[in-house]
C-alpha cells in the first residue's frame, strides 16, 4: 500500500534526505572552490593581462564593492524589475489570448498559430525592429521582453486548461459549480502544473533576453541601466573585473531564482503528485 | 417514503455520429423508490453508463424525461452525486480531508468547522480517519475509491450514483468495498443506483436488478432479488442462472440480427 510506504518512519527518511542534501551541497562547494582556485592559480602563473582575464580576487573585490556602494544592487534591481514588468504584461496578454481561445474556435486557432510561430523566434532577433519602432527606449526593451515571455506562457496556459482531466471536470459540475466558480475551484488548480511551467520557461527565456536587450538599449531603458548595460559599460571602461563581477551576479541571480522555483515546486505540485508531465 | 422518487419515462438517447445518429438508449422506463438499491446490469456497450450519466444530468435526453421528486432533471447537481470508476476523481491538490470537507462546503454551504466534523465522521465510516492529511496520489486505488464514496456520502445527495466504481480494483479489494457499501447503506438508507457488468456484484448489492441489452440499449427485464446482501447462497443459483440466460440470449439475438 502506497500510503503505508509514505508514512513509513518519516523521521528517519527525513533525516537521511537531510544529510544527503548537506553532502550534495558540500560537494558543490568543493567543485566551486577547485574552479576558482584553478582560475586564480592559472591567472598568476600565466601572467595574462588583467584586462583580458582578471584575478578571482579582483572579481570578488569588484563584486563586494558594487554591493557596498549599492550600484550593483541598483543595476540588478533595474534588470529584475524590467523582467517582472514584462512578465506581468506577458501574463495579462496570455490570459487575454486564452479567454479568446476559450470563447471561439477562431480565437483558439489564432492563439495556436501565432504562438507556435513566434515561440521559437529568439526575442533578441526583434531588437532591430524594436529599435526602428520605438528607438532606444524602455518601450523597446519591454517590447522585446514581452515577446520573449508571452508565447511560452500563452501556450502552457492553453495546454493546462485543455488537458484538465474529464473526470475532474465532471466532479466539479456534479458539485453544481458553473462558470467562474468552476473555473476557480477546478480549472485553475488542475491547470497549475502547466501554468507554473509557463512561468518558469518565461523566466528562463526572459532572463537571457533581458541581459542581451540591455546591452543594446542600455541606460535609456531604466535609471542607471541594468546588469546588461553595466557589463557593457565596464568593458568599455576596460574595467574587466567589473564585467566579470556583473557576470557573476547574473549567474547568482539565475541560480537563486532556479532554487526558488524548485522550492515552490516541492511545496506545491510535487507534493500533490501533479509534477509528472 | 416516496415510492416514485426517481421516474424515468420513455427515455431515449441518441449520439450524433458524423452525418448520422446512433440510438444509444431506447424506451427506457422505470421508477426508483426512496432508499432503494437498484443495479443497472448489462454487457459493455448496452448504454448503462450513458443511462447513469443521463440521470446525473451530464447526458441530455433525446426523448422522454427523467424526473427526480417530480422535477425534470436537466443538468448535473449535488442532489445526484456520482462515484466514478476512475481513480482520478479526487482533486489531487487537496488532502483527503479537504477533498471531503470542501465538497460539503461548496454543495451544502456548511461552515468550515461543521464541514470538517462531517468529513471526519465519513472518513471514519470508510476506515480512513488516519489518512485525512494524505494527498490522493499517495493512496492505493481502493483507498481513493473509499474517499470518493465518503465524499459522495458526506454531500448527502438524494440519490447516489455509482458508475462501476470497483471495476478497476483487484478482486479482494472489490469484495471488501462491496461489503462496506452495504454497511454504509444500512446506516442511512440512501437511494443507490449502481452500474455494473458483474452478475455477482449485482446480486450482492441490488434489491432490484435492471437487466439491459444492447443495440439499442434497452431494458430486457427488471428482477427482484431476494438474495441481496448475501453471497453464494445455494438457493440463489437458479436466479443467477436466469440472469445469465437473459444476458446471453439478448446478446445472441443481437448477433443473429
Amino acid at each position: 500500500m502506497n500510503a503505508a510506504e509514505a508514512s513509513g518512519e518519516p523521521g528517519r527518511t527525513a533525516r537521511a534526505a537531510h544529510s544527503e542534501l548537506w553532502r550534495v551541497a558540500a560537494r558543490k562547494l568543493v567543485i566551486a572552490a577547485i574552479f576558482f582556485g584553478g582560475w586564480e592559480v592559472a591567472v598568476r602563473v600565466s601572467g595574462v593581462s588583467p584586462i583580458l582575464i582578471p584575478s578571482v580576487e579582483g572579481v570578488f573585490g569588484s563584486f563586494f564593492r558594487g554591493i557596498a556602494d549599492l550600484s550593483l544592487i541598483y543595476s540588478t534591481w533595474a534588470t529584475v524589475q524590467n523582467l517582472l514588468i514584462a512578465m506581468l504584461v506577458g501574463l495579462a496578454i496570455a490570459v487575454a489570448l486564452n479567454i479568446g481561445a476559450f470563447l471561439s474556435s477562431w480565437g483558439r486557432e489564432a492563439l495556436q498559430t501565432v504562438a507556435a510561430a513566434l515561440n521559437p523566434l529568439p526575442a533578441i532577433a526583434l531588437l532591430p525592429v524594436a529599435f526602428l519602432w520605438f528607438g532606444a527606449s524602455t518601450t523597446s526593451l519591454l517590447f522585446v521582453l514581452v515577446n520573449s515571455v508571452v508565447w511560452a506562457m500563452a501556450l502552457n496556459i492553453f495546454t493546462g486548461f485543455s488537458t484538465v482531466p474529464r473526470t475532474i471536470r465532471f466532479v466539479g459540475r456534479n458539485m453544481g459549480l458553473r462558470g467562474l466558480a468552476l473555473f476557480r475551484h477546478v480549472y485553475v488548480p488542475a491547470a497549475l502544473p502547466y501554468i507554473y511551467t509557463g512561468i518558469k520557461i518565461s523566466w528562463a527565456f526572459g532572463w537571457r533576453t533581458v541581459i542581451a536587450a540591455e546591452l543594446v538599449f542600455g541606460a535609456t531603458a531604466s535609471a542607471g541601466g541594468g546588469l546588461g548595460w553595466r557589463i557593457f559599460i565596464d568593458r568599455y571602461n576596460l574595467d574587466t573585473e567589473g564585467t566579470f563581477a556583473g557576470l557573476l551576479t547574473i549567474i547568482l541571480i539565475g541560480l537563486a531564482v532556479d532554487s526558488l522555483f524548485r522550492l515552490v515546486e516541492r511545496r506545491t505540485i510535487q507534493k500533490w503528485g501533479m509534477a509528472e508531465h | 417514503m416516496n415510492a416514485e422518487q426517481l421516474k424515468i419515462e420513455d427515455l431515449a438517447v441518441r449520439f450524433r455520429l458524423g452525418a448520422g445518429e446512433l440510438l444509444v438508449l431506447d424506451h427506457i422506463s422505470f421508477t426508483v423508490a426512496e432508499g432503494e438499491r437498484l443495479m443497472l446490469l448489462g454487457p459493455s456497450g448496452c448504454g448503462k453508463s450513458t443511462l447513469l450519466k443521463a440521470i446525473a444530468g451530464f447526458q441530455p435526453a433525446s426523448a422522454g424525461a427523467i424526473r427526480l421528486e417530480g422535477r425534470v432533471v436537466s443538468e448535473p447537481g449535488p442532489d445526484r452525486f456520482v462515484v466514478f470508476q476512475e481513480f482520478d476523481q479526487l482533486f489531487p491538490w487537496k488532502t483527503v480531508r479537504a477533498n471531503v470537507a470542501d465538497a460539503v462546503r461548496l454543495t451544502r454551504g456548511l461552515s468550515r468547522s461543521e464541514a470538517a466534523r462531517r468529513a471526519e465522521s465519513v472518513l471514519a465510516m470508510v476506515g480512513l480517519e488516519a489518512y485525512g492529511d494524505f494527498y490522493p496520489h499517495t493512496l492505493s486505488g481502493g483507498m481513493k475509491q473509499r474517499v470518493a464514496i465518503a465524499r459522495a456520502w458526506a454531500i448527502e445527495p438524494i440519490i447516489l450514483l455509482m458508475d462501476e466504481p470497483f471495476a478497476a480494483l483487484d478482486a479482494i479489494t472489490r469484495a471488501t468495498l462491496q461489503q462496506e457499501t452495504v454497511n454504509i447503506w444500512h446506516r442511512a438508507r440512501r437511494t443507490l443506483i449502481f452500474v455494473t457488468h458483474s452478475i455477482d456484484e449485482a446480486m450482492f448489492l441490488g434489491q432490484r436488478i435492471v437487466i439491459m441489452g444492447s443495440r439499442p440499449g434497452r431494458i430486457v427485464e427488471i428482477i427482484d432479488n431476494p438474495y441481496v446482501d448475501t453471497r453464494d447462497k445455494p438457493e440463489s443459483a437458479a436466479l443467477r442462472q436466469r440472469i445469465r440466460d437473459l444476458l446471453t440470449s439478448s446478446a445472441a439475438r443481437e448477433a443473429a440480427a
